[in-house]
């Protein structure tokens, strides 16, 4: 609420207040606002453009993998030099595109574009609170990211080309320009740029986790609060205890770069050359670089999760099945994100017997996520399920989940992993599990949320068919490197034509090539829509989807402040949909038992008494019936 | 020319594209709301799931079975047998699950598709279900892992003592192989020894290094464990034999092993398959810069009496390298000279006597 004085001090002459905008100028209202559903939405409109780009960086060495005989002469004018003087893409740059592919995905579109516009928009709206604890420090969150995002972007474009040694910059390969040109400047800028990020993030996490616990409206306990916010809430202590050691490992990184500090190098000769690092473990690294890294998967996938629950729930109307189970098996999925790290490392050369604990631990992990799948599919059970895009795009969600999450098995035994370690099938797994997932999860919840976003609906028939071709594309491209990877076929590779091994497949990578240009052409349709409708489109009622939560309870363009009056009270869980006896079939969380007595169950009855009177008159703009 | 009939040729698909777009919903408008709380094919939805599935099941069985010889590799080691019978029995138990969570899944989602007719049930929870469903995969999960653990303990426990050790050094874009000759043992190495010509960085003051010898081909014996001995010069490379089942970092500073026993000669494997061009192939698995997907290291399989002869056919790097006799001490010369093969001349002789002098 101290965000709102501010705003009324910086009060500017030159404000209008012509619709829904509240006071302030261009600048504070959408650059440097504190406002958290304008920092929603540049995270989201940073996160699109990341998304676009890496993207299409993925498409251009699906090109080489595709099509290994095409010439890309025609790349020349956007490529230049990457492009050799036969028109092939560059082997170095290659590497690199693969390397930013993974960075910008992995952490600027799944953990920034998911978590911060998500997190940032959600969490004060459905938990009743005006804004974040501090505004302040979520406008530097985003604004760490921004500066992050710009020097990872000018990374592309210098002439030894962005860090290329894999979105895990193992060192010694991050270590040394002599080994890769992208080690020289790019890393330098990887190493900057993922700082900032770290800060962002860190920022961002802490301010999610203070408000959760801080500012919840009357009446919101922590077991009357959406999945959404419970996932927000795991992924923010997730990153704040994981965030930092990747931190740690990048600053020991810089100084063994540019200090000539040995902690992940020794006895190195290169170019003719041997180099005076001794002492150091390349291992170490990895060990720090996965403890964000593992962690960092359920970082990208539990809002992901949280929001397909919270979209399934609705658009099955009914509860959603085992609420608490849910909570729980979050709960189980993060502590157990912390100590399964080293299930990425079985054949690095560790100590075995480590790897035996991690192997262990690993498939524990399987048991909630089974949990979670069973429990979506039974909210689906007697449901009456609306097909909105962003129902498709959830149950899009669950089937990855399940199709992606099922090869973890195989992955987390150690010994079959030995075979199967940096092949395709470990890209078939990821990109199902976590990228495509969690993918799926954004989109479910930008379909979903637009109307409070901005005020008016996506058009629904371009949301199906991005739906549609986004769906049976991703298939399309991941699950034939299943049997790609089973055969062997290593990831990372410029081509295949050295090893007999890998002389076959090349008619599946095609298909993937193809399947990866028509997923990517698909998302225009999403662009489309989403800036036309956030112009054009149709005016949303208040409450779009007939849903339970608070964000709701708010006018068509919440101001800054949310709620026009005083924030309504909750009496209930979130999943009130179809319950017997009730006139409608969702009753709103703010409606209290004491204006329900036709559907109330017995133990909700004793708790009319204890709701006080008049209460319900809080409620500023009812619920669109 | 055709570049701007291209773009004008996009241009105008873009705009057709786009006024269907605004044809439709006009149209939508002026029909008006339909009064339903689904849009018009909500039903639509629910069949194309169903036809999804039965299409991708039904392509995702076929086209395993077709292609199976195709991307199933051979194996040729005795662990390998373990952990590929661990990866179908992983991949029954994981298909079985799979197709029936996907078919439930999907029916759920055509058969409950909205009806106005119809409301949903209120089905919160249900303990004794969210046991089972807990118990159950834990349960099959655990079966699992001490399976797997068992493997695993197996592959990673130590090597036995007349295991045949080969040593394996990767470096940007290439393996070489260093074999410890007829003693049995790997001499010392120091990577500031390491130059042009001895690669190795050999310490050739440890007299084991002496009848070290190197190849370019790995050549291992049939039937018999081999105990291969990884390094790396440069950077993180990554052992990989894939018919072998084996792969095992290398690591700078870091040596590293992997122990296997192989089962089929190259030769067998020809006959096998048919193929008579055949060859068992090394590849490097982690990302090491841009000559990453071109580290072939030939890979040869022989009876062990043809490995035997293989190995006594080959140089020692001393003897290949004789000017780095200087960097033997004195004292060691002549047993260096021995071990290495180089047949011991008056003239090296008198050099060493004056050189011990």
């Amino acid at each position: 609420m101290a965000t709102t004085a501010t705003h009324h001090d910086i009060h500017h002459d030159t404000h209008t207040d012509e619709h829904e905008h509240h006071e302030g100028n261009f600048w504070t209202n959408y650059i440097f606002s504190q406002d958290h559903k304008v920092i929603a939405k540049q995270f989201l409109i940073t996160g699109i453009f990341w998304a676009l780009l890496g993207g299409i960086l993925s498409v251009i060495f699906r090109l080489q993998l595709g099509f290994p005989e095409a010439s890309l002469e025609w790349l020349r004018p956007v490529l230049g030099g990457w492009i050799t003087a036969d028109g092939k893409l560059n082997q170095e740059f290659y590497l690199a595109l693969v390397t930013m592919h993974g960075t910008i995905m992995v952490f600027f579109v799944l953990t920034a574009g998911l978590s911060g516009t998500f997190s940032n928009f959600l969490i004060p709206l459905q938990i009743g609170a005006r804004d974040m604890a501090s505004g302040f420090l979520n406008m530097l969150s985003y604004w760490f990211f921004f500066t992050s995002s710009v020097i990872m972007f000018i990374s592309l474009f210098i002439s030894t080309g962005p860090a290329g040694g894999g979105w895990t910059i193992y060192p010694p390969l991050s270590a040394l320009p002599q080994a890769i040109s992208g080690s020289g400047l790019g890393m330098t800028m990887w190493l900057v740029a993922m700082a900032l990020f770290i800060v962002s993030s860190l920022l961002g996490g802490i301010n999610y986790i203070t408000t959760i616990i801080n500012m919840r409206t009357r009446g919101m306990s922590f077991t009357k609060m959406p999945l959404t916010i419970w996932a927000f809430f795991f992924t923010a202590i997730i990153g704040l205890l994981s965030f930092p050691v990747l931190f740690a490992a990048a600053l020991l990184l810089i100084f063994d770069r540019s200090f000539g500090t040995s902690f992940y190098l020794s006895d190195i000769y290169i170019q003719g050359q041997a180099l005076a690092h001794e002492g150091g473990s390349a291992i170490l690294f990895q060990h720090l670089f996965w403890f964000l890294g593992h962690p960092e998967v359920y970082i990208v996938l539990l809002p992901a999760l949280g929001i397909s629950s919270e979209i399934i729930a609705t658009n099955s109307r009914k509860p959603i099945f085992g609420y608490k189970a849910m909570i729980g098996s979050m709960l189980f999925i993060a502590i157990l994100s912390f100590i399964v790290w080293a299930h990425h490392m079985f054949v690095t050369g560790m100590n075995p017997f480590l790897g035996s604990i991690f192997m262990l631990l690993t498939l524990i992990i399987a048991v909630p996520s089974a949990v979670k799948i069973f429990n979506y599919v039974t909210t689906l059970w007697r449901g009456n399920i609306r097909f909105t895009p962003g129902m498709l795009f959830s149950i899009g969600l669950v089937s990855f989940f399940l199709t992606g999450g099922i090869t973890g098995i195989f992955l987390g035994n150690s010994a079959i992993d030995i075979q199967l370690h940096d092949t395709y099938f470990v890209v078939a797994h990821f990109h199902l599990v976590m990228g495509s997932a969690s993918f799926f999860g954004m989109m479910a919840g930008v379909y979903h949320w637009f109307p409070k976003m901005f005020g008016r609906m996506m058009d629904h028939r371009l949301g199906v068919i991005h739906f549609w071709i986004t769906f049976v594309g991703v298939y399309m491209v991941f699950f034939p490197m299943h049997y790609i990877g089973i055969a062997g076929f290593p990831r990372r590779y410029y081509s295949f034509t050295n090893f007999a091994f890998t002389s076959g497949f090349a008619d599946l990578n095609m298909l993937v090539s193809v399947a990866a240009i028509l997923t990517l052409s698909a998302q225009f349709i999403f662009l489309f829509n989403f800036f036309y409708s956030m112009f054009r489109g149709k005016l949303a009622p208040a409450n779009p989807w007939n849903s339970n939560t608070l964000e709701w309870t708010t006018p068509r363009n919440p101001q800054h402040g949310n709620w026009p009056g005083e924030i309504p009270a909750v009496y209930r869980w979130p999943y009130d949909y179809s319950k017997p006896g009730a006139k409608e079939d969702f009753i709103p969380q703010n409606v209290p038992y004491s204006e329900t007595p036709e559907s109330n169950l017995p133990h909700e009855n004793d708790q009319i008494k204890l709701e006080g009177s008049g209460d319900s008159g809080s409620i500023v703009i009812g619920p669109k019936h | 020319m055709m570049n701007s009939i291209i773009v004008l040729g996009v241009i105008l698909i873009l705009a057709i594209l786009y006024l269907i777009f605004r044809v439709g919903s006009l149209v939508n408008v002026a029909k008006g709301d339909s009064g339903s709380k689904v849009e018009r094919g909500n039903d639509v939805h629910g069949l194309l799931f169903i036809v999804f599935m039965v299409v991708s099941l039904v392509g995702f069985f076929w086209y395993s079975y077709v292609n199976f010889d195709n991307y199933t590799l051979p194996i040729a080691s005795e662990h390998g047998k373990v952990t590929d019978k661990l990866f179908w029995i992983t991949m029954g138990v994981t298909v079985v699950a799979f197709t029936i969570i996907s078919i439930v899944m999907f029916v759920f989602i055509y058969k409950y598709r909205y009806s106005e007719n119809r409301r949903a049930a209120f089905y919160p929870d249900n303990h004794y279900l969210e046991l089972t469903w807990t118990i159950i995969p834990g349960i099959v999960l655990a079966v699992l892992v001490f399976t797997g653990l068992r493997a695993w303990n197996d592959i990673t426990s130590p090597p036995s003592k007349n295991a045949e050790v080969i040593e394996l050094i990767g470096q940007q874009f290439a393996w070489t192989a260093r074999y410890p000759g007829k003693d049995k043992e790997l001499g010392n190495v120091n990577f500031k020894l390491i130059d042009a010509t001895n690669e190795f960085g050999l310490d050739l003051t440890d007299s084991k290094t002496h009848d070290d010898f190197k190849s370019l081909e790995l050549h291992i014996p049939v039937g018999k464990e081999v105990l291969l001995k990884i390094r790396a010069k440069d950077v993180l490379h990554s052992v990989y034999l894939p018919h072998f089942r084996v792969k095992m970092d290398a690591v700078p500073g870091m040596p590293t092993h992997f122990k296997f026993k192989a089962t089929k000669t190259t030769q067998e494997m020809r006959d096998e398959l048919g193929n008579q061009a055949f060859n068992y192939e090394m590849a490097c698995t982690e990302i090491c810069g841009q000559g990453h997907f071109s580290m072939r290291f030939p890979v040869v399989v022989d009876t062990e009496e043809d490995y035997e002869r293989w190995k006594l056919s080959q140089d020692s790097w001393l003897k290949s390298n004789p000017d780095y006799m200087k960097n033997v001490p004195a004292g060691l010369r002549e047993s260096a000279m021995i071990k290495a093969g180089i047949p011991v001349i008056q003239e090296v002789k008198q050099a060493t006597a004056v050189g011990s002098n």
